[in-house]
């Protein structure tokens, strides 16, 4: 059907996009892999040469790097837990026949539009702030000794931050599958005296598997790269309590001015992207069949 | 017998469906108002705080302020707030609209003369979008510093539309091929020249398709916050560094951060409430629709 003057017209017409994403995806990304093969420092920059292995020794071997894996599985399986679940629970009440249900989705959707500098600062100054956040208050109010949220625990008040972040994403996404649902089949297991906890277990979650597959890989990847949120309120620390890769891999980078570490840490990075990519692409690429 | 019970049982279920139900909707609807409440009080409360007085504003829980607009013409004329916002504005409109420049032909292609490759190619874009900014950062940083881009708008600009095309061609890519192809044989039996068949047939069906792609891209751009706080400073700085700046505690000025807060996410927040089903759209690849 295709004549070979649109399917060369066709070629054209993608050859914009394709050749800008190849120089994008093969440029930075071999320079990255040179570099970690280099000796480079931004304060040294005379001093430059072969390193060989030294780059990844020298970050592999740095108990930051491994109090960093830590805290981006951490920080990673926290958000995901509280977000998946929560989603399930908020997806499940919203789809419920309710008054307002659309200013009520509206609100529930609207942390997800926030950006990551403003959400991080509210919630640092204003909720939890030891002396004058709403917490502390609240604390107060029950004759309790406020907590000082970031300098006890950093790294779990980052994870409640950024989950309030992408709780309405998850939800957003699951109450759109939950809608899907078949009514009628919801009804007819109703009438053969199927309970809610028998038609969540056995027709609702096996019928938004798809969904909550592609909500946790498509947040694993966000959620790899979370940054702004822990520039603006811990930077880090205490120490390297609530750093992580992505965190180490600019400390490294515009802090130490370590050009070669830096990018044997972003090596890493690349990798255990990819690995979650290969997963979701497969769950995107089924899709696409259909 | 089977229908018959259903039947049967139906009629009993409908009386009772109905008592339970109103019951039911009050107690929903009580419960979703709450959590809702829950969640979008951080909001609230920075709105609310963003109208009071500094003193105010760290006296604890007081959901009533004075409604001075003091804390909005500070931002204004001690921090400049019209620069960062313009640089926001002209960064993610200007992403957006190289992106759709780009990314309209190639999704135009790929949805109305697929070849066997078609599907590869879009699996590769996406992939694009998996590498993570930190890996890539350090070479961008050198390139940006020695070719004069750092703290430019241009650069900015780039990096957004570069980090944005493969969603953008996805998008576009799920509304095109939703366009029927019978359309284009009728339009061309009924003597459509190409370039009428192009403005009276394809375009009008093509249009919300693409006013959602950039609704949504625009949002993505105003709110990204990696390459705009590492490859800019004073000059090209949009809204997400400038409201980074005030992490630094130079005194508590929290009024003035709710002030600068709110009217940063003011025009995205609108934004996003009509565009919630296309965000579920895009940002799954059209997995969940």
């Amino acid at each position: 059907m295709a004549t070979r003057q649109t399917r060369t017209l066709a070629r054209f017409m993608m050859a914009p996009a394709v050749v800008l994403l190849l120089i994008w995806m093969i440029v930075p990304l071999s320079m990255t892999i040179w570099y970690s093969f280099q000796n480079y420092n931004l304060l040294n920059p005379m001093t430059r040469g072969f390193a060989g292995w030294s780059n990844y020794v020298y970050f592999y071997t740095d108990p930051a790097f491994y109090q960093a894996i830590g805290n981006t599985l951490m920080l990673v399986g926290g958000v995901l837990f509280i977000t998946v679940v929560g989603g399930i629970l908020l997806a499940l009440l919203l789809d419920q026949p309710i008054f307002g249900q659309g200013i009520v989705r509206i609100l529930v959707i609207s942390p997800f539009f926030v950006m990551p500098p403003v959400a991080a600062l509210v919630w640092k100054n204003m909720i939890m702030h030891p002396g004058y956040g709403v917490f502390a208050d609240i604390s107060r109010f029950f004759g309790l000794q406020p907590v000082d949220w970031f300098a006890q625990y950093p790294l779990f008040s980052i994870i409640i931050i950024v989950a309030w972040q992408w709780l309405p994403f998850a939800t957003l996404i699951l109450l759109t599958a939950l809608q899907s649902l078949d009514e009628e089949q919801k009804e007819a297991a109703e009438m053969d005296g199927a309970n809610f906890l028998n038609r969540f277990w056995y027709l609702t979650l096996p019928h938004l598997a798809r969904a909550i597959t592609v909500v946790i890989l498509i947040q694993t990847i966000f959620l790899l790269a979370v940054y702004a949120e822990i520039l603006v309120t811990t930077n880090g620390g205490p120490g390297y309590a609530s750093t992580n890769l992505a965190f180490l891999i600019y400390r490294t980078a515009l802090l130490s001015y370590d050009v070669g570490g830096a990018s044997a840490g972003g090596v890493i990075a690349v990798i255990l992207a990819n690995i979650v990519a290969i997963f979701l692409m497969r769950a995107v690429g089924r899709n696409l069949d259909r | 017998m089977g229908v018959v019970q259903h039947g049967l049982s139906c009629g009993e279920n409908l009386i009772m469906a109905r008592r339970v139900s109103t019951r039911h909707k009050v107690i929903a609807t009580f419960a979703a108002w709450l959590v809702a409440f829950v969640i979008f009080f951080p909001i609230l409360y920075m709105v609310i705080t963003s109208l009071k007085t500094e003193p105010e504003a760290i006296a604890g829980i007081n959901l009533i302020p004075s409604f001075t607009l003091e804390s909005y013409v500070a931002v204004q004329q001690q921090n400049d707030y019209f620069k960062p916002f313009m640089n926001s504005v002209v960064i993610a409109l200007g992403s957006t609209l190289v992106a759709l420049i780009i990314a309209i032909p190639a999704a135009w292609s790929m949805a109305f003369s697929p070849t066997k490759r078609t599907k590869d190619i879009l699996m590769w874009m996406l992939s694009t979008k998996m590498m993570p900014a930190v890996g890539v950062l350090v070479p961008l940083f050198i390139i940006f510093r020695d070719t004069g881009l750092l703290d430019t708008r241009i650069g900015l600009t780039m990096i957004l539309t570069l980090i944005n095309l493969p969603i953008v061609v996805w998008m576009l890519y799920t509304y095109f091929r939703e366009i029927p192809g019978e359309i284009l044989e009728a339009a061309r039996m009924d003597g459509a020249s190409l370039s009428g068949e192009i403005i009276y047939v394809l375009t009008p069906m093509a249009v919300p398709g693409i006013a959602s792609t950039m609704l949504l891209n625009i949002i993505l751009a105003w709110n990204e916050a990696f390459w705009t706080l590492r490859l800019a400073a004073a000059n090209a700085a949009p809204l997400t560094a400038f409201i980074a700046s005030f992490s630094s505690p130079q005194g508590l000025f929290w009024a003035k951060l709710s002030a600068a807060s709110t009217l940063a996410i003011a025009p995205i927040l609108i934004m996003g409430w009509f565009s919630q089903r296309q965000l579920v759209r895009g940002l799954t690849f059209g997995a969940v629709k």
